[in-house]
């Protein structure tokens, strides 16, 4: 495996320019500089609100700093709230080259389109001189995310997913499942995995705040396409999604943008601390992909039942199909068919080595499926949390 | 989960995610009257069940924990008799209501 060597140690296995924008205001210009490019590796991100967010903010530094990408440009209006020079000062600091476009200092949308063109043209030529240098699978991150689950979910690729994690740990690689909302029903089952008795007890707190958190706002997080897929209960779902995690001992409890330590399972944390603020935690499984991008994942494993077809931006995502209907109708967006576990054609074990083999060769450059019809969805939107509690990392 | 595995059947097939499971999940859409083997005996689905939905393994009460990953995952609201579908009509979360299209979210189950 080949990688891209960072400035902070960390080595990326793609080589993306960013175009980022930091309001709304600037995003068509943003996205019309990312298509004058007609580059796969030249990627649209960005914030649409006016008002500051320190989580926001964190995000962004997050992902324009990710081992994936080599350099940025920012596009901003002018009179947002987002704070740009700190944002740049942090992506320089880390050695990349970053450009900051200011479309009201820039003479307005065609000329800010214009310099972004040739912005980007400057960031791509130094970004193809950076050399290669290996990688092993200790070095790599892989985050886990189910969206549209239905009852095949729980019993094809994400027990697969599971056996791929258990391998990934086993060979020192870090990886992350999340979304506590979607592990109500889960919490002591996974207090009792944890590395420690105080990281049990921080799991067990974490999902407890997720339950509040999803009482007050009167929905769980369960979709209409969940029960037309056989499930009924939020704690139906949750046991499903926490097959994804596998067997290893849970190694910390991270939240968004913080980067584990060592390599280990790590249970990412994504519903806010405090009172209700800001609406749903995450409003779309993409805020959950730009989480787990932001805590470092170089590619993220997605399983889907009902069928979802989405990717990512900055890090590839592997489609795993649970449901056989499903990979019937949906076959060109997906990479695995773990639905032949439900079909009684393949085992667990078999699926999980296939996912493992299949993010080998994705993290050594084959295109995974949705980054090969171009998928690079992104948000982000409004959160707030408080850092880790002592007991949530491993200790070195 | 070591006794877990898919049941051979006649008609339809599904599977015992764990021998403490008191529900069966389709491997297959089924009609009503398909058969199912479950633990030796032969029980005929009441209707139609769509794949990744649960069937009854046995007769049980209003109020009855549904088990299934060997887990409790919500309560009975009203009885069912084996070989019937378990779904939103007949059972609910213990923690937060279910939403679906163009139906109320029932309250969550008193425990």
């Amino acid at each position: 495996m080949r990688g891209y060597l960072r400035s902070d140690g960390r080595k990326g296995i793609r080589n993306v320019v960013l175009v980022a924008y930091l309001v709304e205001c600037a995003h068509h210009v943003a996205r019309m500089i990312v298509q004058a490019a007609d580059d796969r590796a030249v990627q649209l991100v960005g914030f649409p609100g006016c008002f500051p967010n320190e989580y926001a903010f964190a995000m962004m530094r997050a992902v324009c700093t990710h081992p994936n990408v080599g350099g940025v440009v920012l596009l901003s209006l002018g009179c947002e709230g987002f704070d740009r020079d700190s944002l740049a000062g942090a992506v320089a600091a880390t050695g990349r080259p970053v450009e900051t476009l200011v479309i009201q200092e820039n003479g307005g949308t065609a000329r800010t389109v214009e310099a972004g063109a040739a912005a980007v043209a400057r960031i791509r030529a130094a970004v193809d001189r950076e050399p290669d240098v290996d990688m092993d699978l200790d070095e790599l991150v892989v985050g886990t995310v189910c969206g549209g689950s239905d009852g095949t979910s729980g019993i094809s690729a994400n027990p697969a997913v599971g056996r791929c994690f258990d391998r990934l740990v086993e060979a020192g690689a870090t990886c992350i499942f999340e979304e506590t909302g979607e592990l109500i029903g889960c919490e002591e089952i996974m207090a009792e995995r944890a590395a420690t008795p105080e990281l049990g007890a921080e799991i067990r707190a974490a999902v407890a705040k997720a339950a509040r958190y999803y009482e007050t706002l009167g929905y769980g997080s369960f979709a209409p396409g969940n029960a037309e897929g056989g499930l009924t209960t939020l704690e139906e779902k949750s046991m499903g999604a926490y097959a994804k995690s596998g067997a290893s001992p849970i190694s910390g409890l991270i939240k968004p943008g913080d980067v584990p330590p060592a390599g280990g399972l790590y249970l990412l944390d994504v519903v806010p601390d405090g009172e209700v603020r800001f609406g749903f935690p995450n409003i779309s499984d993409n805020a959950e992909i730009v989480e787990l991008i932001a805590c470092g994942c170089h590619l993220i494993l997605f399983t889907t039942g009902r069928g979802s077809v989405v990717g990512s931006a900055v890090s590839p995502v592997i489609k795993v199909c649970a449901n056989p209907d499903t990979y019937r109708k949906l076959a060109g967006d997906m990479d695995v068919n773990a639905g032949r576990i439900i079909e009684g054609e393949g085992s667990a074990d078999e699926v999980g080595l296939e996912i493992f083999e299949r993010v080998r060769r994705v993290a050594e450059g084959e295109h995974s499926v949705s980054e090969a019809l171009g998928h690079q969805e992104f948000i982000l939107t409004y959160k707030q949390f408080e850092p880790i509690g002592p007991s949530c990392l491993p200790v070195r | 989960m070591d006794q877990a595995g898919i049941v051979p059947v006649s008609d339809v097939r599904v599977v015992l995610l764990h021998p403490a499971d008191n529900v069966l999940v389709c491997c297959q859409a089924g009609r009503a009257g398909d058969r199912i083997a479950c633990d030796g005996a032969t029980i005929a689905l009441a209707e139609a069940v769509d794949l990744g939905h649960k069937v009854a393994r046995r007769d049980l009460r209003a109020g009855e924990d549904v088990i299934k990953y060997g887990v409790c995952i919500g309560a009975m609201t009203a009885a069912a008799k084996a070989g019937h579908h378990v779904h939103v009509d007949n059972m609910t979360s213990k923690y937060i209501r279910s939403t679906s299209r163009g139906r109320k979210p029932q309250p969550p189950a008193q425990s």
